[in-house]
Parts: C-alpha cells; structure tokens; sequence
C-alpha cells in the first residue's frame, strides 16, 4: 500500500470536512483495502466513519424502512423485518461475498464497491476507469465478466454488487450527504451513472459525498420476491447474471412485476418495456420468453459474453414462471404476508 | 500511530504504521503466528479471527479501525493440553493435511455456530425464517469463505457436525 493518513470522524460534519478529491471513505474496507494493496486506489487520507453514531441502526420509515450505512451486510441480511417484508434483499445478501465478508461490508460499501473487470485490476494493463483517456484493454480481451448492456465504447464493466439489483427490484432509495451537509434520496438510477466517456465517475456522489442510508419503501404486500444468482460455483464467486423479481398476482394476472438484473451492466439493470408486457397478464411461458426476448433484444455483448443473453432469459423465465406460480418455489423464493 | 487492542483477554499498546492490518498487527507487532496469511486479499479465509466475537478476515481490515476491540485467535480459544471443543474435533476427524488453513476453518466454524445458533439463515437455507438445520450443504455454504487447497472438506465438515449443538 502507498502512505496514507488514517483519521477517524466522530461526526458527519467531521467525516465531510475530512473528505476531498486526495481522500476516500473506508466503511467495512473490505473492498478499498484490497484495491489499496494493488495500489488500483491511491488515496492520500482514509476518513474511518466507521464509528460515526446513528449510521449502523434500521429503522422505521413510513411504512418502509431506513438502513444506515454502516448497516453490516449479515445485520441486514438477517433482521426479521427485512426477512419478512423484503425477502429479496435477505436472499440477494445471502448470495454475496462469505461469511466473514459480510459480517464487515456494510450497506453503503456494498453500493460503492468497485468493477471486478480483471483489468481495472491490472495496474499494467490500460484503463479508462482508473487513468481515464488511458484506453480500455478489456475491449480486446478477455471478457467472460463484462456487461451486456448499458456500456459504452469507454467501458465495458459491471457492476458486482448482488445487494444493489435486489434494491433496485425493491424501488429503494440511496441517501446522500453533499458536503454542505444537505441531504437527498435518489433512486439507484439517478445515484449510479451510465459509464458514456467519464467510467472513473461511478456515481452523482461526488469526492466529498456521503452515503448515509438506503430507504426502503413498505412492503409489497402478498408479493412473492426472488433473487436468482448463476455464476461459476455453487458459492463465494461473482455473479454471470442475476435476477431479482418482487411479483404480486391478483385474479389470475399479473398485478404488480418489479425486475432487476445483475452481473450484466455497470449498475443494477431494470428495463420498464419488459415490465409492460408483464403487468395485467396472465402468467404464461409463451409471454414469458417473449418478454425475456424484449430484454435481451437491446444487448451489445462481448465476443467471450454473448453466453450471458441466453443464459440471462433462461434465468429470467424460470424466475418468473416461480413467482406467479406456474412452477413450484424454490430456494431463493419467498412469498410476503397479504395485507392485514 | 497507537492502537490499543485486546487479543485473548490481553491488553496490547501498538505502535504502528497506519498501514498495518490487524492481520499484520496479530502475526508481526504481537507475535501470535496461530493467525495464517494466505492470500492477503479476502479469498481463503486463513487469516480469519473474531472481533467482538464474531468471524471477520483480519487480512481485510486495519489495525487502526480496531482500537479498543476484542480480538480472538485461534490461540485463544484453547491451547495443547486444553483444547476447544472443535480444535479436539478437527484432530479428532483429520479435518486438516498440511493444516494451513486450520486457523482459519476453526476461527470461522466458531463464529458460524453462534450465527446459525442465532437463527441466521444462509443461502440455501430452504426458509429465511428461523430454524436453521446444520446439514451438509447448509455447513458447506456458510464455511465458504475458507478455502483448503488440500481439501480436506469432508473431514472438515464432519468436524463441524461433530461439536454442533454439544457446548
Ligand atoms: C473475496 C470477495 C468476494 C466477494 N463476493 C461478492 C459477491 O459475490 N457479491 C457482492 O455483492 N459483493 C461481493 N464482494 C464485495 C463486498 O460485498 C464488498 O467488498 C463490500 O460490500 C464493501 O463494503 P465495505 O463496507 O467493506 O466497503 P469499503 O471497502 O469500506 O468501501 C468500498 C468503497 O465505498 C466507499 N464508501 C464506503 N462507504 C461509504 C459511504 N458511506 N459513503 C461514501 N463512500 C463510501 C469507499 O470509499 C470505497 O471506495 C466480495 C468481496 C471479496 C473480497
Ligand atoms: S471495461 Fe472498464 S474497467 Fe475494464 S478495462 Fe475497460 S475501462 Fe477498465
Ligand atoms: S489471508 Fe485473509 S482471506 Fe486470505
Ligand atoms: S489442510 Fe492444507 S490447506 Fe487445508
């Protein structure tokens, strides 16, 4: 690792006044810390907010929820409210990372991790997303983990977070601290931007920003919610491709269809023209491969991922045929309690 | 830069880089070598310890985030003589050949019973809802994060199974 100082903030304030273009956060460090050691990030100052009080509690939003960011990935994999009423964030959780891992990464770690493109962690290999102009090595190269949409001709990465796509089914928002200390909800696609010519700008968060919670909106009563991972082993790996899916049918159609899809853009990915072609359907194969077709249609694959549209409609009608029940539940899918 | 930590019910005064990571601090500053370096990066879980009783992997983390914490290692939980429960079970079952990784393994099966004791669900855990039964692919799933390159699994899993449920 190059030289850095370590401060420790006591307050937000603190943290803010702290941060600035030289300087990174580190939460759980589970991420910057490995980046650190093969110098991909060089930050001159560490602000620990790691003991900043009112981050690391879930509490009551309106009907939904408030995560704080200090939030441990397994505190929130395994609260009981989180497990009843938004099952698809347990399960995404669940799928991510060890266990060791996630009894350190914390929510708004998660959401800021790092592409795990084999270049960008390659300091001897050209990058646009760490030396930005630098070229992009993996356009030539061996692409089996990139994304399928949402790339640009600057960057073809994705994003590796599983707890994100399960958030982005849920409707959440990111809270975020500016430095001025105003604070505002966004929608994951207004927090996370689309690489176009700038991939080392991730998201609106800016240097001296702060993640300073996730909000949940209530529950989706009677839904039945899935997170659906495949990737290379049964368990600790990257995804391919996931599927997250908060579906609630009503007299036989499809009331309500919430997707998002992991593994295979640089943020979690949802597309609104799939989703309406499901909603106030009866659930069928025949609608559900045509709308797995709709997704796929706008994919510009790598040569080495073009394994990803198959296996990304497959995975997605299989999820679906189990979330309106045309097929049998299996684990990863959970049902939500009906309205009281 | 200072750090006070507590490793094994023993208070320690470092001074150090803020470079170092607890692994680091464990193995280099206060010479308790039990504590493996495998891969420095989160991937084999050899390096795994509690703090504050539950399984982190030192090697992820720095010494400077930990001041005042309590740290376990595979040290303190028991030693020749007066061995843990499951540092009996691992000789008991050969749940090791060259032992690297067996720190590691016993440091994360410690805080695995007490996640799974508290009802943790994992993922192939068939309902998030409570009840959680430690069989095969459930212990598999939730060791995971530790690898053996002489894999020794099975051993290791019967281990596990071996000391569940006894203390
Ligand atoms: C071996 C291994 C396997 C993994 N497998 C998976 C997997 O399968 N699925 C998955 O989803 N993840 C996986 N991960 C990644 C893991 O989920 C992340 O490392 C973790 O979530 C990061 O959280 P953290 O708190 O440790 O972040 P840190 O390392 O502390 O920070 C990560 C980044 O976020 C910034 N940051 C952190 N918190 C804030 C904040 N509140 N405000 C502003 N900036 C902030 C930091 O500056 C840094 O750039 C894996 C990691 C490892 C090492
Ligand atoms: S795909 Fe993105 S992260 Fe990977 S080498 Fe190209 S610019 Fe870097
Ligand atoms: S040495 Fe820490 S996980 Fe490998
Ligand atoms: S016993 Fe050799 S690595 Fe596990």
């Amino acid at each position: 690792m190059r030289p850095f100082d370590y401060t420790r903030a006591g307050t937000l304030d603190e943290a803010g006044a702290q941060l600035g273009k030289t300087a990174a956060v580190i939460a759980g460090g589970t991420n910057i810390l490995d980046l650190m050691k093969l110098q991909i990030m060089t930050p001159e100052r560490l602000v620990d907010i790691g003991r900043v009080p009112g981050l690391d509690g879930i509490e009551a939003d309106g009907d939904g929820l408030r995560v704080g960011a200090l939030v441990r990935n397994s505190d929130l994999a395994a609260d009981g409210r989180i497990r009843a009423g938004w099952p698809v964030l347990s399960r995404a959780l669940l799928s991510g990372a060890s266990g060791q891992i996630r009894n350190k990464a914390t929510t708004g770690g998660n959401l800021l991790q790092r592409t795990r493109c084999p270049y960008f962690y390659d300091p001897a290999m050209a990058c646009n997303k760490r030396e930005p102009g630098a070229g992009c090595a993996a356009k030539e190269g061996v692409g089996r983990m990139l994304a399928i949409f949402g790339t640009s001709e600057h960057c073809l990465a994705a994003h590796p977070s599983d707890m994100a796509v399960a958030l982005r089914a849920l409707d959440a928002k990111v809270a975020v601290r500016a430095a001025d200390g105003s604070e505002r909800t966004l929608p994951l696609d207004e927090f996370y931007r689309l690489p176009a010519d700038r991939p080392d700008i991730e998201t609106v968060l800016g240097p001296d920003g702060i993640v300073t919670g996730v909000v949940l909106p209530a529950p989706v009563a009677g839904s039945v919610q899935a997170y659906r991972k495949v990737r290379d082993r049964a368990s600790y790996a990257f995804a391919l491709v996931s599927v997250a899916a908060v579906v609630t049918v009503e007299d036989g159609r499809i009331a309500r269809a919430r997707l998002a899809f992991g593994g295979v853009a640089p943020r979690p990915w949802a597309n609104d023209a799939v989703t309406a072609m499901l909603e106030g359907e009866a659930p069928d194969d025949a609608l559900f491969r045509a709308a797995a077709d709709r997704l796929t249609a706008d994919a510009a694959p790598h040569p080495d991922n073009e394994f990803k549209l198959p296996m990304l409609r497959r995975t997605l009608v299989s999820v679906l045929r189990e979330t309106t029940g045309l097929a049998e539940p299996s684990i990863g899918t959970d049902r939500t309690d009906a309205a009281a | 830069m200072h750090t006070q930590l507590d490793v094994n019910g023993r208070a320690y005064a470092l001074d150090h880089d803020p470079r170092t990571t607890l692994l680091d601090a464990l193995r280099d500053h206060i010479g308790l070598y039990g504590t493996k370096k495998g891969c420095d990066h989160g991937q084999c879980g050899a390096c795994t310890v509690l703090v504050n009783g539950r399984r982190i992997n030192s090697c992820l983390t720095l010494a400077a985030m930990h001041d005042g914490d309590e740290i376990t290692t595979v040290e303190g939980l028991g030693e020749p003589g007066a061995l843990a429960p499951l540092q009996q079970a691992f000789v008991d079952c050969d749940g090791y050949q060259c032992g690297y990784c067996t720190p590691g393994q016993i440091m994360s099966a410690t805080g695995m019973l007490e996640e799974a004791k508290a009802g943790d669900p994992s993922h192939v855990s068939a309902s998030l809802s409570g009840d959680v039964a430690l069989d095969d692919s459930e212990i598999a799933e939730r060791m995971s994060g530790n690898l053996c390159r002489c894999s020794a699994y099975p051993f290791i899993r019967q281990a596990i199974h071996s000391v569940e449920g006894k203390e």
